[in-house]
This record gives structure tokens, C-alpha cells and sequence, in this order.
């Protein structure tokens, strides 16, 4: 049974390699820190938009759990983000918008 | 002999799987990189929640104070270290009368690392929350839950894992996202023993943004004795136009099963007291549960009820600010062990304390 277990986890070790190396050489993956870099240099008639767009999937997203918390600052939502990102399993671009919105 | 051969072999062709493996794995998780102001690099923080309940049980009153810290260490924009403990004091006056008294427990309900691999992959290693259903990992903090009395089929599956597990969320159309975590665990089932409880499980949801609804399914196998199954359901529900929240979960397992919905309907939209208003939430829930195959002493033990047994709970719950809420409510529990009222009310409190420099938000720069 201990190598039917390890031949399982090696098994599932290896589909997820597999996956996540199909998934991380796709086009959309490479895109993803162009993305990110933008995200930090926003120009003005853009943010307004990604506030909007943030808020909306803050609803979306954090309020299927629970209520509106208050906004902290950006170093401490960045930590908030992350826990979240794992915790309630939010895609990186939500979780990307969603800081934008809340450190604004 | 051959058997130790054929040992032998399986553990060297596991090894060349696991050399091959591995760097391919290590090699998926290089392109992705998400770049991150020197500004915005998150920090240590101190989160949890506090609460205070009281609960009237057959009319036997319970104090139940709690402290439940989580400790975020993030290490760059990849690596996470979190952790939560729980503090809980649970006093009665004894049947004979005088001061109140009581357990305090202390456990640590996860410790874990989490490796942020690429957008669509996180792999976490130590001790877990296990992710059968929804309740357990993310409604189970006093400060989020609805209502303060644990649903009925809670302790099903949900103990803590001891193992790795793989999860992500990632867009799979314009208009829905996908969610899952797998996972395997052997947790050590008791202090100076070698067994353990091995266990594989999964958990699959979709979040469709139009109608923001969310449904899903969890499953668990144990791979020793009777390698039972367990499976769940559950979804969630938040209209667009509503103050109004709706979520429900449904499991299934050798120990028992059951389901439960409750909903929240904040009233921002009453036009008369608005400013109280805003702030109250009206709950309700609906549960049921049906025993297993373990009898009614292991029912017990688990924190499972002992019979078939419906509730039905109703409540409100008042926002005095950010993170702290009052709440009230009242249940009645049938059972052919008896059919009974459940009061509770206390307080509840949602904490986040800094541990290094916050910076300065982007206004003031």
C-alpha cells in the first residue's frame, strides 16, 4: 500500500509539473509581469477605470465571505493580498487590481 | 526475495521519476515573476480575530471567550509563512452551583508555507486547513461567520492536514474563474505513535462574475483500513442588486452527512434609521443532519450529534465599526434525543496589527 500511496503522490507530482509547465510557457503566462509592471506606473484616465474595475471585483471576491473591511496601508494590504490569494484562491490578476483599488 | 528485488527496483525507478520530476516542476515556476515597488513589498503582519459568546443550550449557559492570532510572513512577493492558533476558554458553573470554570484549549489549527509557484499554481507544505468545503477554510473566523453556532456536519473532514497540497485560481473565460486545491496528508494520530491517518482530497469551484455565483465540490479518500470516500458540495451567492448573501454546503461521509444554508440580508436599503440600518445584517440558517455508520459514541467524540437532528437558526448582527460586530441569535434544535433552544450573543472583533514599516500610501508620495 506504501508504494501504491508513492506512486500516487508522484503520480500527481507529475501531472501538476506537467500542467504547470504547460501553463507558465503559455503566451498568457509570459504576458503576466508586463501586466504587473503596469499595474504600478497607471495613467491617469486609466485609474479611474482600474479603481472601478477594483472595486467591482472586490465585491465579487471578498465579499462572498465576508463584510467590507476598512482600507490599510499599501504594505500592509500587499501581506493581506497574498494570504488571500492562497487562502480564498483568487487569481493574480484579481488579486492585482483589487490592491490597486485598495491602497488608492 | 523477489519481492525485496521488486522493492528494490520500484524505489530506483521512483527516484529517476522524482530526478526527472522535480527540475522540471522547479523549471515551470521560473518565468513568472511579478515585478512590485520597493514601496508596496508586503510585511509581517498580526491579524485574527477576538470574541466573547455566550450561549444558552437547553438553558445551560456557556461562556465562551476565544483569541484566535494569524501570523503572515510574507518573504518577497513568492514565499508566504502563516499560522493560526486558537485560544479558547469555555466556562459553565457547575451543576452544583458556584463560579463559572472551564477547559482552555490551545492548538495550532495551521502552520504552513506557501510557495506562490505561478498565476495558476501554489504549493503549500506543513500543516493545512483541509479544503473539504467551504466552511472550514474561509467562513470559520467569528468575525465572518453569519451566525456563531457551528453548523451540525462541520467536524466531517475537516481536521487539520499534515502533508502538500497544490491550488490555484485562474480566469478560464471572460466570465468565470476556476479554483481548486489537492492535496495529500498523513497526520499523525497520536503523540509516541507511528500511525497516521493518510488521506488524498481535492476541492473544485467556479466563480461565475455575472451572476457572482460560485458552486464547487470536494472529495477526500482515506488510504487505509476501508479507504472510505467523502464528498461535498457547495456554493455561494451574492446577487448584484441585493444587500443579500446566500451560501450552502453539503457533505457526504462513513461518519455522516447532511447540509446547511444561511443567508445574510444587510439592510442598507431600509430608507427610515438608515445610518443604524447600514449596519445590521439579518441571518437565518437551515440545517440537517443524518448519522453514519460509527455509532453514537464515536458520533460524539467527533462533535457530531448523536441522532438525526434538523436546526433552525435565526439572527442579527450589528457592525459598530470596521471588523468588530455584535451579534444575537436564537435556535431550536429537533432530535429524537431531545428537541431544545439555543440562544447566543457576545461580540466579535477582527484585529491587524503591523509588524515592520506600513509606508506611505501612494497620495502622499
Amino acid at each position: 500500500m506504501n508504494f501504491n500511496f508513492r506512486w500516487k503522490v508522484l503520480a500527481a507530482l507529475g501531472t501538476l509539473a506537467l500542467s504547470s509547465s504547460l501553463f507558465a510557457g503559455s503566451p498568457s503566462a509570459k504576458r503576466e509581469p508586463k501586466e504587473a509592471e503596469s499595474a504600478a506606473v497607471v495613467h491617469p484616465s486609466d485609474a479611474d477605470s482600474m479603481r472601478v474595475e477594483g472595486e467591482k471585483r472586490f465585491h465579487a471576491n471578498c465579499g462572498r465571505c465576508h463584510a467590507t473591511p476598512e482600507k490599510f496601508p499599501p504594505r500592509m494590504m500587499g501581506t493581506v493580498l497574498q494570504h488571500m490569494r492562497v487562502r480564498a484562491t483568487i487569481t493574480e490578476e484579481d488579486r492585482r487590481v483589487i490592491l490597486f483599488y485598495m491602497t488608492q | 526475495m523477489s519481492y525485496l528485488f521488486q522493492e528494490t527496483a520500484f524505489a530506483r525507478r521512483q527516484r529517476t521519476l522524482l530526478s526527472l520530476l522535480l527540475p522540471l516542476f522547479f523549471l515551470s515556476l521560473a518565468p513568472w515573476s511579478p515585478a512590485q515597488e520597493q514601496s508596496d513589498k508586503p510585511i509581517p503582519i498580526l491579524t485574527g480575530n477576538v470574541g466573547t459568546f455566550s450561549f444558552v443550550t437547553g438553558g445551560q449557559n456557556l461562556i465562551d471567550t476565544q483569541i484566535n492570532p494569524v501570523l503572515l510572513v510574507p518573504l518577497g512577493d513568492r514565499w508566504l509563512i502563516e499560522s493560526r492558533a486558537e485560544f479558547e476558554g469555555q466556562f459553565q458553573r457547575p451543576p452544583a452551583g458556584g463560579p463559572y470554570g472551564g477547559p482552555v484549549n490551545k492548538h495550532v489549527d495551521y502552520a504552513q508555507v506557501d510557495y506562490i509557484a505561478n498565476p495558476y499554481l501554489t504549493v503549500t507544505a506543513g500543516r493545512f486547513l483541509t479544503p473539504f468545503g467551504i466552511f472550514n477554510e474561509r467562513l470559520y473566523p467569528v468575525w465572518i461567520r453569519f451566525l456563531q453556532p457551528d453548523p451540525l456536519i462541520l467536524p466531517i473532514r475537516t481536521a487539520p492536514s499534515d502533508g502538500a497540497m497544490f491550488r490555484g485560481g485562474f480566469p478560464v473565460s471572460t466570465q468565470a474563474n476556476m479554483n481548486y486545491a489537492l492535496y495529500v496528508s498523513a497526520t499523525s494520530i497520536g503523540i509516541g505513535s507511528v500511525d497516521a491517518e493518510r488521506q488524498v482530497g481535492g476541492r473544485m469551484g467556479f466563480f461565475f462574475q455575472g451572476p457572482r455565483l460560485e458552486v464547487g465540490g470536494s472529495w477526500q479518500k482515506t488510504l487505509q483500513d476501508d479507504r472510505k470516500n467523502a464528498f461535498g458540495f457547495h456554493m455561494s451567492w451574492q446577487p448584484s442588486k441585493l444587500p443579500l448573501s446566500v451560501r450552502s454546503e453539503y457533505s457526504h461521509a462513513f461518519e455522516g452527512s447532511g447540509y446547511w444554508v444561511e443567508g445574510a440580508y444587510r439592510l442598507s436599503q431600509v430608507r427610515f434609521w438608515q445610518k443604524a440600518m447600514r449596519r445590521t445584517e439579518l441571518v437565518a440558517r437551515g440545517q440537517q443532519f443524518f448519522v453514519g455508520a460509527i455509532g453514537a459514541d464515536a458520533e460524539d467524540a467527533l462533535g457530531l450529534p448523536s441522532a438525526n437532528t434538523r436546526e433552525a437558526d435565526f439572527g442579527v448582527n450589528y457592525f459598530l465599526r470596521d471588523g468588530m460586530k455584535g451579534i444575537f441569535s436564537y435556535g431550536r434544535q429537533f432530535s429524537p434525543a431531545g428537541n431544545f433552544n439555543q440562544w447566543s450573543f457576545g461580540l466579535a472583533y477582527r484585529f491587524l496589527i503591523p509588524l515592520g514599516p506600513t509606508g506611505a500610501s501612494r497620495e502622499a508620495q
